[in-house]
């Protein structure tokens, strides 16, 4: 930790913490509620195929659904029961739209099924780790979900030099992360060796903010003897948890613009996907739960719980002793970047950190004013951007003037919204923006491909039409010979 | 003023000449904007603005015979890029920015006669002779050629379905 020299970031805000509620307490085992109701779009990519039926009876931790093409991650059991439905339902997504979902209907009994055997992943090739990891379906557990297989096959196309863990859990009220990093500090350790070896790296920094000095602490102390192992304490400072800006705080390079920290010869992995690549190769476990913050004034008692993936939130919510009061806002996530819940209803997922359940006192509502051109937003853009610009543009419709203004290099933070005196809805502003942008370009896109198609087949018909005259030229051609015969013969 | 007359003259001579060899070889063929703008459009040639295909409505569209807002499956944006082109101001409330569709077939009724898939432009509709036909959704323009000319009735235009994957926030409401 000491004699490394941390780089600064620009930017960024310090909003209140709000982690005393839950920071002590210990991570506790929710009760397993009698549906769970498991997406099989929990990541970024393409959802997973079912693979069992309608009234299958399955084992904890037995594949509900294979992965579809190369972005995506298949869905196992969280624990033995019945397969009651196998349809669409409610996503934990702000858009409340349906994803397909499965629907087990828990027997209580817990029981495990066999997974894969256990073998020394020391001895293992990489490819065979990266091989386990897609199929125990994790997924970046930060709240990013990509499939973390594939970033552990970067090292074919890229010269990797270090690997950095994302500790650093910069959101307000979340310590899911934190309370991991305490309780079990050596399988994160043991996952992080097991990831080095994958990666083939030699070198590991644990990024973690120093406002969570026991969780430096056992994570010190957890590495002790392991060489290559370095814990960090950085900066309390949103977004330090951002890839990006943590890979810059700690080797000091930016990332370019639209690159990937691959480029600077970097991976950065969260902790608690760590803890589940241990989970996998030491215990041949399959991802099927994941630790979750409930907190926010209107909990009764707020805490960390492992819940099992597919969980209800209103299960959830039940056991931390429901809801003292109507929340102003119901969050899946942090404060800062999370989304608004469409439902209780809506199930937990591999990439759900948090469940915040906010009063109004919480989250002062004002009306926005006009902008006043302080640039307040512009001194806190981690990302050196003019949000006030990119926003006029934005609110104007003018979406390829906000793209120029860098609007697709914005990681949709919210400091900007922060801090904004006029409360100007900035980042909500952007988000529509780059949706608005990536729609325009997939219709783009779709009219090129669609203009070959329609090439290709004019050739196609021309080619046929062609053959089709040849043909008939034949034979007429033919005919001609076999009457010219026929006359011949006949005379 | 000889020496003038004579001057002119050659210089008139000289330039009606260059004139008449580049109105020779540097002739274009058409008209260059009808080109630009039949790059724009959707290229289905579906025939829904009333032209026969698309290079006749952008010759139409770049001769100022044609609105701006003439194609349908361009919708609102393709109308705004239009008039930007051209510079001029199109009435676009009256543009009804239907969602963009495609066409879905009915399987209990499709009797695999193969007629829609023949006349699909973009190879949109995967079938066979008395096989089940099916609609490749990426590929569809939604020019609904493959509509009317079904014996059973049974596809019909739909919009494309929401997803997690293209959906996105709408604007912000609040005034600022």
């Amino acid at each position: 930790m000491r004699g490394l020299k941390l780089f600064k970031i620009r930017g960024g805000v310090h909003p209140n913490a709000n982690k005393q509620a839950t920071h002590d307490r210990n991570i506790a085992k929710l009760p397993v509620p009698g549906l769970l109701r498991i997406p099989l779009l929990q990541h970024i990519g393409s959802p997973a195929q079912p693979v069992v039926k309608l009234g299958d009876y399955v084992l904890k931790g037995q594949l509900l659904a294979r992965p579809q093409g190369a972005i995506s991650a298949p869905v196992h059991a969280p624990t033995s029961g019945k397969i009651v439905s196998i349809g669409k339902y409610q996503a934990p997504h702000p858009s409340g739209l349906p994803v397909p979902t499965i629907t087990l209907k828990t027997d209580g009994k817990d029981e495990w099924t066999q997974t894969w055997e256990y073998e020394d992943p020391f001895q293992m090739e990489p490819a065979k780790i990266a091989e386990i990891v897609a199929n125990a379906g994790i997924v970046g557990m930060g709240g990013a979900t990509f499939p973390s297989a594939v970033k552990l096959g970067l090292r074919n196309r890229y010269q990797l030099e270090k690997l950095i863990i994302n500790g650093a859990e910069c959101e307000p009220y979340l310590t899911c992360d934190s309370r991991l990093m305490q309780e079990h500090a050596a399988e994160i350790i043991d996952g992080i060796r097991i990831m080095m070896h994958a990666l083939g790296v030699t070198e590991t920094l644990i990024a973690v903010e120093k406002n969570k000095p026991d969780a430096i602490t056992s994570l010190e102390q957890a590495a002790g003897d392991h060489p290559g192992i370095k814990v960090v304490g950085v900066p309390v400072q949103y977004p330090m948890g951002s890839e990006k800006h943590l890979t810059q705080t700690l080797i000091g390079k930016e990332t370019p613009a639209r690159a990937l920290t691959a480029d600077l010869g970097v991976v950065v992995h969260n902790v608690a996907t760590a803890y589940a690549i241990h989970d996998a190769l030491r215990n041949s476990r399959p991802l099927i739960s994941r630790i979750v913050t409930v907190t926010g004034a209107a909990i009764q008692n707020p805490g960390n719980y492992q819940v099992l993936i597919g969980t209800p939130v209103s299960h959830i919510i039940d056991c931390c002793g429901g809801l003292k009061n109507d929340p102003e806002k119901l969050i899946l996530g942090g404060p800062m970047m999370g989304q608004p819940l469409p439902s209780t209803k809506v199930p937990i997922i591999k990439g759900s950190g948090g469940i915040l359940a906010l009063t109004s006192k919480e989250v002062p509502m004002k009306d926005p004013s006009p902008c006043i051109r302080c640039a307040s937003c512009v001194n806190v853009c981690p990302c050196g951007l003019l949000p006030l610009e990119m926003a006029i543009r934005a609110k104007a419709g003018d979406l390829d003037g906000a793209a120029e203004y860098g609007l697709m290099d914005c990681i949709s933070c919210g400091s900007c919204s922060y801090v904004c005196p006029s409360h100007i809805p900035l980042v909500q502003y952007f988000n529509y923006a780059k949706g608005a942008l990536t729609e325009k370009q997939r219709a783009q896109h779709k009219q090129e491909e669609i203009k070959r198609l329609i090439e290709a087949r004019k050739e196609r018909m021309e080619k046929q039409a062609k053959a089709k005259k040849e043909k008939l030229a034949r034979r007429k051609a033919e005919m001609a010979e076999k009457k010219k015969q026929v006359s011949e013969t006949s005379a | 003023m000889i020496a003038a007359i004579f001057s002119l003259a050659i210089l008139g001579l000289f330039l009606g000449t260059s004139l008449g060899v580049a109105s020779r070889y540097l002739r274009v063929e058409g008209n260059p904007l009808a080109d630009e703008i039949e790059a724009m459009l959707p290229g289905s040639q579906c025939g829904q603005c009333g032209f026969p295909g698309c290079g006749p409505a952008a010759s139409a569209v770049a001769n100022n015979e044609a609105p701006v807002t003439l194609c349908p499956p361009g919708g609102k944006s393709l109308a705004g890029e239009l008039a930007a082109k051209l510079g001029v101001e199109a009435d676009l409330s009256d543009v009804e920015d239907k969602a963009p569709q495609m066409a879905t077939i009915n399987e209990a009724l499709c009797i695999g006669c193969t007629k829609c898939f023949k006349r699909c432009p973009t190879d949109a509709i995967l079938g066979g002779p008395k096989q089940i036909h099916a609609v490749i959704s990426d590929a569809c323009t939604g020019c609904e050629k493959c509509v009317d000319i079904c014996p059973t009735e049974c596809v019909s235009m739909k919009p494309i379905p929401v997803t997690l994957q293209n959906w996105h926030w709408p604007k912000p409401t609040l005034a600022a």
